[in-house]
């Protein structure tokens, strides 16, 4: 059965198409990739996806549920995570409270509880806290745990962003460009953390403009231009379709190739 | 850790509010003291408004109006207990933060300052206008709860001006305690959270219109018992108790200090509340003193008086 499918989706802005009449599907444990130029409408495609924008055409259903125009804390309860290509990391916190927060649906509680730092509450936190010091040294970040996250590199926020995506235990993760701006080390280990996610049954939904990456580890590509879907398939399909190389993929493409052999 | 510095702050409080007394020129400081405690107490519900969760409020002084006019209306026309008088001003003060914060939270920026702004202008009004039962702007008197005389019961002679001085600073650190729990839990880091991302916080399950109202309601509970413990220490109240100027007071206090930093609030709301008693120069001038200490807090202190010292101590440690 299909995680999350999506049917006809479209949004404008004014007179804008972003994105237009956009149909894809993603399965448990799957790792799909959507590429395309800049302003393709990756980003836009993601917002309506995650119930951030509300689509002007279309429908998203998660898990057998229509979600079209869901609020996003809502998605997050039934198990759809994301991180964000323009950083969104909660700059006064520390590293390891941004997790924390990643963690708010499973230890929230009364409202009485916080306030009088009740047991039950004490309980919940250090719960919480192990579990989120587990997954800042599954992203390399445990020892910048007490430190203001706004002090962090920009490597090393998008690494938090997925730690802090990861504790809601999602079942889908939607990651926009989470290479971008990493050095080939760091971009190998999100290619690693990516695989592995996605081992353990999590779906994977990825914009990233690394095309190495994306025709290594996606089982699925989707390629979007000025808003449309041009082409989807297996990476090898993809590669080979014209009217990708000519919207996208190019030289870019004859470069990874080269690269890889 | 954090519990460490939460117990720390407190620490910090109880130990001035004991010693405090001892450098006191005369009993007349015990008032200023109280006073201080209880416009601390307001401004802590601010740090939980604007520091932790990043919304703005220039009409809560309309909350402590209502704490006030219930602690001298109830127990005049309900017969009830000035300080059960408090708790029935609470609960009011809870349900209208309830009702009116829905609709208000949703805007943003000044959009929300001037939709709170126009709350506290009507309660005031409200309380200015219903002279038959608040008698107007000359204000109305408040019964005495009794407590010196209960605590006189009990073997312990206080003087008018050092029971309330306890009573406030008991309050205040009732105050900071819940504060300081609510910063380092799951509630209050979601506020944080939306604070430094809406969208971000969103995403991570957080019911971010849930968040604002809670903050709204518990910050209009701080204010409300505020207004009506200055009711109680007083014996008397003015409508100036919800006037605007008491709004923008409590912002500047948590400003100052640093909004989102309870000790900060406190000292923020210690300053601006003995200058004018200390200098009367200052009460002559105090709306040109508060605006000018905001214009200069902003341009020279953003994160307001108390992290910026602290950091710069941090800094030089390392
Ligand atoms: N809120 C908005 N209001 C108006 N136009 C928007 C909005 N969001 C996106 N757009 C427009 O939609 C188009 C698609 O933008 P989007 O950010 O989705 O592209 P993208 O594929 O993510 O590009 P990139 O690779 O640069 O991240 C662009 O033309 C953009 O200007
Ligand atoms: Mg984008």
């Amino acid at each position: 059965m299909n995680l999350l499918e999506v049917k006809g989706l479209g949004i404008s802005f004014g007179g804008l198409k972003a994105v237009d009449d956009v149909s894809f599907a993603v399965k448990p444990g799957e790792i799909v990739s959507v590429i395309g130029p800049n302003g393709a409408g990756k980003t836009t495609l993601f917002n309506m996806i995650s119930g951030i924008y509300l689509p002007s055409r279309g429908s998203v259903t998660l898990k057998g549920q229509d979600v079209t125009g869901t609020a996003p804390h809502k998605l997050a309860e039934m198990g759809l995570s994301r991180t964000f290509q323009n950083l969104q990391v909660f700059q006064e916190m520390t590293v390891l409270e941004n997790v924390l927060a990643g963690y708010h649906l499973r230890v929230r509680g009364s409202i009485l509880a916080d306030l009088l730092s009740l047991p039950s509450m004490r309980r919940r936190a250090a719960t919480a806290r192990e579990g989120a010091q587990a997954l800042l040294t599954r992203v390399r970040l445990d020892k910048a745990a007490g430190q203001e996250a706004g002090s962090l590199s920009y490597g090393a926020l998008k690494r938090l962003e997925i730690a802090r995506a990861l504790a809601l235990n999602p079942s889908i993760l939607l990651l926009d460009e989470p290479a971008a701006g990493c050095n080939a080390v760091e971009t190998e280990e999100i290619d690693h953390l990516i695989a592995e996610l996605a081992a353990s049954g999590i779906a994977i939904l990825l914009v990233e403009h690394d095309m190495k990456l994306v025709m290594r580890i996606s089982n699925h590509i989707v390629v979007l231009d000025h808003g449309e879907k041009i082409a989807e398939g297996d990476p090898v399909t993809v590669s080979r379709n014209p009217q990708v190389i000519a919207a996208y993929l190019g030289a870019d493409h004859a470069e990874a190739t080269h690269a890889d052999s | 850790m954090g519990s460490r510095r939460k117990w720390i702050q407190l620490a910090v409080l109880a130990a001035l509010i004991i010693v405090l007394p001892f450098f006191f020129p005369s009993s007349y400081y015990y008032r200023v003291g109280a006073l201080i405690f209880v416009n601390a107490l307001a401004v802590v519900g601010m740090v939980i408004l604007i520091g932790y969760a990043g919304q703005i409020s220039l009409g809560h002084a309309g909350f402590a109006g209502i704490g006030a006019y219930a602690c001298a209306l109830a127990p005049e026309y309900l017969g009830l207990h000035p300080g059960l008088a408090l708790i029935l001003g609470a609960v009011t003060s809870g349900v209208l933060a309830l009702l009116i914060g829905r609709p208000i939270l949703r805007l943003k920026g000044y959009y929300l300052g001037v939709a709170t702004l126009g709350f506290g202008i009507l309660v005031s009004m409200v309380l200015t206008n219903e002279r038959a039962l608040t008698g107007g702007p000359d204000g109305m008197s408040v019964a005495d709860p009794g407590l010196r005389g209960m605590l006189r019961d009990l073997g312990w002679r206080l003087s008018v001006g050092e029971l309330w001085y306890g009573v406030s600073a008991i309050a205040l650190l009732i105050g900071a305690w819940v504060a300081l729990n609510l910063f380092d839990s799951p509630t209050g880091r979601a506020m944080r959270a939306l604070h430094g991302s809406e969208v971000a916080a969103s995403t991570v399950g957080v019911d971010v219109a849930r968040q604002k109202l809670r903050a709204f309601v518990i910050s209009a509970l701080y204010a409300s018992v505020s207004g009506s413990l200055l009711a109680l220490q007083n014996g008397f109240i003015t409508p100036d108790v919800a006037g605007f100027m008491h709004s923008i007071e409590m912002v500047t206090m948590a400003v100052l200090g640093g909004v989102g930093s309870v000790l900060g609030g406190t000292l923020g709301a210690a300053i601006l509340t003995t200058l004018p008693q200390v200098l009367t120069i200052f009460a002559e001038y105090e709306q040109l003193v508060l605006g000018a200490v905001m214009i200069l807090v902003m341009i020279f202190l953003p994160q307001g008086l108390l992290p910026s010292i602290a950091r710069r101590f941090r800094g030089r440690d390392e």
